[in-house]
């Protein structure tokens, strides 16, 4: 047999197998905790099959395009040590991924209509959707800035233990006066913001400067981006809370 | 016959999603790629084909996710939580019985389970730990990572459950979770750091977020003295949080395994 076609039967079989325990729990809770039949047998495997061919298509494109296009733009700015224009691309980056984001949009909704709700904002359609755009731009621009502030790290060499603890110290230090509405979408803010593409593009980008860069360790400054990715969101949309 | 096109149709429209989703992306990587770095992309043709496939793929995942993971997750989500099937799982056969957290020990079960399973299918988490292996020239094992991120995932989500439950304040539960990863960064090895406050991000994507909102939303709507918009979030945050503690602590053990282990062969060899 010829390799490709080893090489994606191989993928197809890793994808199912990773997708077998969901499909475990929800038949074992189906059949013995809430004791009734699955419904709609035929959709639910049609679907599975979609999610495995497509989890292997992603993967495969992933090594193809994604991956050493993120890190040879790294390389790139690396060689020519142009920091203004890296820090610029790392800023794009981070607000075109993050402003369109289904999951955010969702939430900012969630969020307007919570303020309208405890009498924040007025309760009208061009008030809620002011409030959910503010919101949006407030979480992308903040992950804008993560991404600047994570590749300067790189830069520098920085230890990202004392920026991310920092980070918690205003974390904690926001909760207690901002408003109590507002923590709880605050805080998951910080987890929808990474979303599937934006995780593999940050992480080539970071592994890649930090491989280029004289005297850095991809292990110990390549990584740290994705973690920025999801402070900042935390702490500017409880600040957005207050200045409502 | 019209299943088909009704079905293609949906699948035009998560097409469409996934190229809006794309295209920023394509339109800042490509803007930068001629207009500042001005050098042509090696492989270009392999790249291009690398994005569609990226896009084709998710797209083909998404729509899968749509037609059998989140109807069954979310209607399991619901009856799980309601509270006929509480009583009935309680033992009590009149409504006369008092509420109590304990009551909801499935709930409890479930978010363990689905937490660590929809992780484990998480496809960034997946991107990570390939991209972790390949740096740490094979000591971080890709199956090694993601299991000790689903764990934390799946702690993460029960207890986020329980919160629920109880009412007990999140940013209480967020601070403390923050004082552990603190303590654990100065035990831990150097090197694996970066990557535990990494995997805190990457667990909440496409598969876990739905099924896991679609829980947290159930639960603030029946426990009785809850508000769904106040008290359905947090899970995300949780899920978040307690994949750094997790992945640390796997550092931690194995480092100490490795020195025990260490120890036994200079032992034996003397």
């Amino acid at each position: 047999m010829n390799k490709p076609l080893m090489h994606f039967l191989k993928t197809i079989a890793n994808s199912a197998r990773d997708l077998a325990p969901i499909a475990f729990v929800i038949c074992f809770f189906q059949i013995f905790v809430l004791k009734q039949p699955i419904p709609n047998m035929d959709e639910i495997v049609v679907g599975s099959i979609f999610v495995v061919v497509g989890l292997t298509f992603f993967i495969y494109g992933l090594e193809m395009g994604l991956f050493p296009i993120g890190e040879s733009m790294a390389f790139a700015f690396a060689r020519k040590g142009n920091v203004i224009w890296l820090l610029i691309f790392a800023f794009a980056l981070g607000f075109g991924t993050t402003v369109a984001e289904p999951a955010l949009i969702a939430v900012s909704k969630k969020a307007a209509r919570i303020a309208a709700q405890g009498g924040v904002i007025e309760v009208t359609d061009t008030a809620i959707n002011m409030y959910a755009q503010g919101l949006k731009f407030t979480v992308a621009f903040s992950v804008g800035l993560a991404a600047v502030i994570g590749v300067l790290r790189i830069i520098k060499g920085w230890s990202i233990q004392w920026i991310i603890m920092g980070g918690y110290i205003l974390v904690v230090i926001m909760t207690m006066i901002a408003p109590k509405e507002i923590i709880g979408i605050a805080y998951d803010s910080g987890g929808v913001t990474t979303s599937t593409i934006t995780v593999p593009l940050m992480t080539a980008l970071g592994i890649g400067l930090a491989s280029s860069i004289k005297g850095r360790n991809p292990m110990l400054d390549g990584f740290g981006l994705i973690a920025l990715a999801s402070l900042t969101p935390m702490i500017f949309v409880m600040a957005y809370g207050m200045t409502y | 016959m019209t299943e088909i096109l009704n079905w293609l149709n949906e699948f035009a429209l998560t097409l469409l999603h996934t190229i809006t989703d794309v295209l920023p992306i394509v339109v800042i990587i490509f803007g930068f790629q001629f207009f500042v770095i001005r050098k042509k992309i090696h492989n270009l043709k392999r790249v291009l084909i690398g994005f569609v496939y990226v896009i084709i793929g998710l797209a083909l995942f998404l729509q899968g996710l749509e037609d059998a993971l989140f109807p069954v997750g979310k209607m399991m989500a619901n009856q799980l939580t309601s509270i006929d099937f509480i009583l009935q799982s309680a033992g009590a056969l009149d409504q006369s019985i008092e509420f109590h957290w304990s009551q909801y020990y499935w709930v409890y079960i479930f978010a363990f389970s689905i937490g660590f399973s929809t992780t484990i299918a998480e496809p960034s988490l997946l991107a990570v730990a390939i991209k972790a292996n390949e740096v740490s020239g094979g000591s971080i094992g890709i199956w090694g990572l993601r299991i000790a991120v689903a764990i934390g995932v799946a702690v993460g989500i029960s207890l986020g459950s329980w919160r629920i439950v109880t009412g007990l304040p999140l940013h209480w539960f967020i601070i403390s979770g923050y004082i552990i990863v603190v303590i654990q960064t100065f035990f831990s090895p150097k090197l694996i750091i970066p990557l535990a406050y990494d995997s805190g991000g990457v667990t909440t994507s496409t598969v876990t977020v739905p099924i896991v909102a679609a829980l947290g939303i159930g639960l603030a709507a029946k426990v009785p003295g809850r508000s769904e918009l106040l008290d359905g979030f947090g899970l995300i945050a949780f899920a978040s949080l307690f994949p750094i503690i997790s992945v640390l602590a796997y550092a931690q053990l194995s480092e100490w395994y490795g020195k025990r282990q260490n120890k036994e062969t200079e032992q034996s060899n003397v």
